[in-house]
């Protein structure tokens, strides 16, 4: 099995061309920008489109076009960018047009920092842009899953016609590591949906406007249905000794890795601990949190935020069955050893040393 | 006997729900027409504004997409590079195209986009009741500049066909008006070269016509026409701005 | 778990830090280990110091990142004073003499010096500075055989002028030599 040594963000790349994307809309932010700047150069050798746009809005309305076609189409960026793309972002939630969005996060509010961060989880999560939508976010937590996970958000976001994010830290982004290429995608769902002119058919309309109350209530109606869909499908995640854990961590993306680290070490040291790993943060594994609270006696978030952003749906998923503690902090991504003495002070509140 | 007019076959034929005196409805026939003439109806993808033409996609009968306010163009870029043998034009007003949309017509046109865009100007933003545009003329009272638009306060009126035409990749610029029969006829014949501008990939074409609003203004449809000849064409001088190619 | 060796490349931007680090995860990656090396970025390399550290496993490793890294190589003197207390006890500190102008304060830690720039300048080729230093490093910790090492570097320099490829072989040849001299 040949192994190619890959940066996070190249992975991204990479992966997405061999899913079929044909187009990448974008504009220039670190830590993202190598996807761009890998897109294009390999773009125009494989027939696709590269453009780098004015703006973060007009990128993510190329891909809202683009995605009309029926090809695959992305852009990626990082939380300030996303930020602007919100509004089509919502657009194309509504007007269910499947594209793959890339964040490669930053330390925010504001221009922030560019160093890591996961702080984007709730812009991510809780659909970002305006009404009633969601969209399925997924994790990598290594340069292999960047690729393999942008292969699958492809294949989701046809699956579902519906936006797919994948989000990942600039740690992640910045990460060289061996990556297994691999197969291109042959095989692609069909579109009759698509705009792409109406030769031997009725036209095609791309619409996200509702006018009539009762046309906008099925319209919502249909698209919460399809949230059920997938929350009942998509849900992805990652256990890591947690049968007999008194303790179980909560991370995800690079987290994770870490956490996981910390788990063995905290073992090592006699302290039960655990790990699970949300690979989709939405939908999120709420029901595997829920039954992990019913044996373990406290939970932990590990976060790169300050203020913790999925603390919050740990919180809903376990309703209040044990405490939940928080380590988290913005700017950098923190080590094993630091964790793991914060851990060791939270298993002594909790008398588990 | 013989006909001399029918619907054309690039209107779907669905009801306009535009005002008495408005002048989308001419100005989407005149669009269909040329689809028509040029034969491109099944190849054409057309791209709505926000804005009174919102609806447009129930009129064309075509492939269409309605874009979120002012991003047509970017919409339209994707689409005509993915589909680079499809005809594709957008449809925008004034609030839309020269006002959040500014940095998107501009950048499509410096880019030389192979797309069409048709630009209604009507000076100010009809379908949100009144209130002022980008090119709304110094003096004119709106919702928004009640005691008419001062220089000193809103700024000027935007010449969006002049500042267009500057930029490289714009390959046909015109501005017309439909306040008149000939005038009319003028327009429909700007449409067409922008399409065919387009068919031989020459670059951006816009056709920006002045065009009338008797709700928001305030007028008769008789004297909104009359409005456009006395206060909007002086300001906005008709006649082709750019032409590549020739 | 299978032991995780981590080595961490620091210095200032330019000194061929990010390419040591880079080399080193080809070599382990070619050798049929796990690897992953995760680099400072952006703003933090232009001009100020870079540094990136190497991770390599018989299986699949857990974290990237480490507070306190096995093995330590320095740069320059800002790099020592940020992380001579983060290397592990019984740890290694290699350090680029010709740039770091105090001595460690760890005696708990093997301590290798090597005047990196002045050899490189002997060889009139300052350029592959860390390629001297890359090379005592890859013989101190018989990370693989050295015939094995040129071959690879082939792979790693491919598509550049083979002026460049000599002379990086060049260098790295000295600082196997070097090691074998002085950090017996």
């Amino acid at each position: 099995m040949q192994r190619v040594l890959m940066k996070g963000n190249e992975a991204i790349a990479e992966g997405a061309i061999r899913a079929g994307c044909k187009a990448f809309f974008g504009y220039p932010i670190t830590p993202s920008s190598e996807i761009a700047e890998y897109m294009a150069r390999k773009m125009p050798a494989i027939g696709g489109v590269f453009v780098q746009a004015e703006s973060e809005l007009a990128a993510i309305n190329m891909v809202y076009g683009g995605a009309a076609t029926g090809f695959r189409v992305m852009t990626a960026s990082s939380g300030p960018g996303i930020s602007l793309k919100q509004e089509g972002i919502s657009f194309l939630a509504e007007g269910e047009l499947p594209c793959l969005i890339v964040d490669i996060c930053r330390g925010g509010p504001g221009l922030g920092g560019i160093q890591p961060s996961q702080a984007d989880y709730f812009q991510a999560t809780r659909g970002g842009g305006h009404g009633d939508y969601y969209i399925i976010v997924l994790a990598p937590s290594s340069a292999q899953e960047m690729m393999d996970f942008t292969m699958l958000g492809f294949e989701l976001a046809d699956k579902h016609r519906s936006p797919v994010m994948l989000m990942a830290e600039g740690t992640l982004g910045n990460l060289i590591e061996p990556v297994v290429l691999r197969n291109p995608v042959t095989e692609f769902v069909d579109k009759p949906w698509a705009i792409t002119g109406c030769k031997g058919r009725q036209p095609n309309i791309v619409n996200t406007l509702h006018m009539p109350v009762e046309e906008l209530q099925a319209r919502n109606k249909y698209l919460t249905q399809k949230y059920e869909a997938m929350r009942a499908q998509e849900v992805r995640y990652e256990e890591f000794l947690i049968e007999d854990a008194d303790l179980i961590l909560v991370a995800y993306g690079i987290m994770a890795r870490i956490a996981k680290k910390v788990v063995l070490t905290a073992r090592e040291i006699g302290i039960k601990t655990g790990l699970i790993r949300p690979i989709t943060l939405w939908p999120y594994p709420y029901g595997v949190l829920n039954k992990a609270a019913q044996t373990c006696k406290a939970m932990v978030s590990v976060e790169i935020s300050t203020t913790g952003q999925m603390i919050e749906d740990i919180r809903l998923a376990t309703e209040g069955k044990v405490p939940i503690h928080y380590i988290g902090e913005i700017g950098r991504t923190p080590n094993p050893e630091e964790i793991t003495q914060q851990l060791l002070v939270i298993a002594e509140k909790e008398g588990l040393r | 006997m013989k006909i001399v007019a029918t619907k054309p076959k690039s209107l779907t034929g669905a009801k306009y729900h535009y005002c008495p005196g408005c002048s989308h409805g001419i100005i989407h026939r005149l669009v269909a027409e040329v689809m028509d003439e040029l034969n491109i109806r099944e190849q054409t993808i057309g791209i709505c504004p926000v804005g009174c033409s919102v609806l447009a996609y129930d009129y064309f009968n075509c492939d269409m997409a309605e874009a979120a306010h002012g991003r047509a163009p970017a919409i339209a870029t994707a689409i005509k590079r993915l589909l680079p043998d499809r005809f594709v034009f957008t449809y925008q007003g004034d609030g839309d195209l020269a006002s959040i949309g500014m940095g998107e017509i501009v950048h499509a046109s410096l880019r030389g986009e192979k797309i069409t865009t048709i630009f209604v100007n009507n000076t100010l933003y009809g379908m949100t009741g009144g209130q002022m545009a980008p090119t709304t003329l110094l003096g004119q009272v709106t919702t928004t500049s009640p005691y008419g638009r001062k220089a000193e306060v809103e700024g000027y009126p935007a010449k969006m066909c002049e500042l267009l035409s500057h930029n490289e990749g714009a390959a046909y610029i015109c501005r017309t008006a439909v306040n008149s029969p000939s005038n009319i006829i003028k327009t429909k014949k700007a449409i067409k070269k922008a399409f065919q501008t387009q068919a031989k990939g020459l670059g951006f074409s816009m056709v920006e016509v002045l065009s009338a609003c008797p709700t928001n203004w305030g007028l008769s449809p008789a004297d909104a026409m009359q409005w456009i000849e006395e206060h909007m064409i002086p300001y906005y001088p008709l006649g082709e701005f750019k032409v590549k190619g020739e | 778990m299978a032991e995780e060796k981590q080595v961490l490349f620091a210095g200032f931007g330019g000194q061929g830090v990010i390419s040591m680090g880079q080399f080193l995860t080809h070599l382990a990656m070619h050798t049929g280990k796990e690897v992953s090396c995760a680099l400072s970025y952006g703003a933090e390399m232009r001009g100020g110091t870079a540094n990136c550290l190497v991770t390599i496993s018989d299986e699949e490793i857990s974290s990237p990142l480490t507070e306190n890294p096995m093995t330590a190589v320095i740069m320059n003197r800002p790099s020592l004073d940020r992380f001579e207390d983060k290397v592990k006890p019984r740890g290694t500190l290699v350090l680029n003499s010709s740039m770091v102008d105090r001595l460690p304060r760890r005696n708990d830690v093997e301590v290798l010096q090597m005047p990196v720039n002045m050899i490189a300048d002997q060889l009139g080729t300052p350029r592959v500075a860390n390629m001297v230093l890359l090379g005592a490093f890859v013989e101190k910790q018989q990370l693989l055989d050295i015939d094995q090492a040129l071959e690879f570097l082939e792979v790693v320099f491919k598509g550049k002028k083979e002026s460049v490829i000599t002379k990086n072989k060049e260098a790295f040849l000295i600082g196997v030599e070097y090691a074998r001299k002085h950090w017996k």
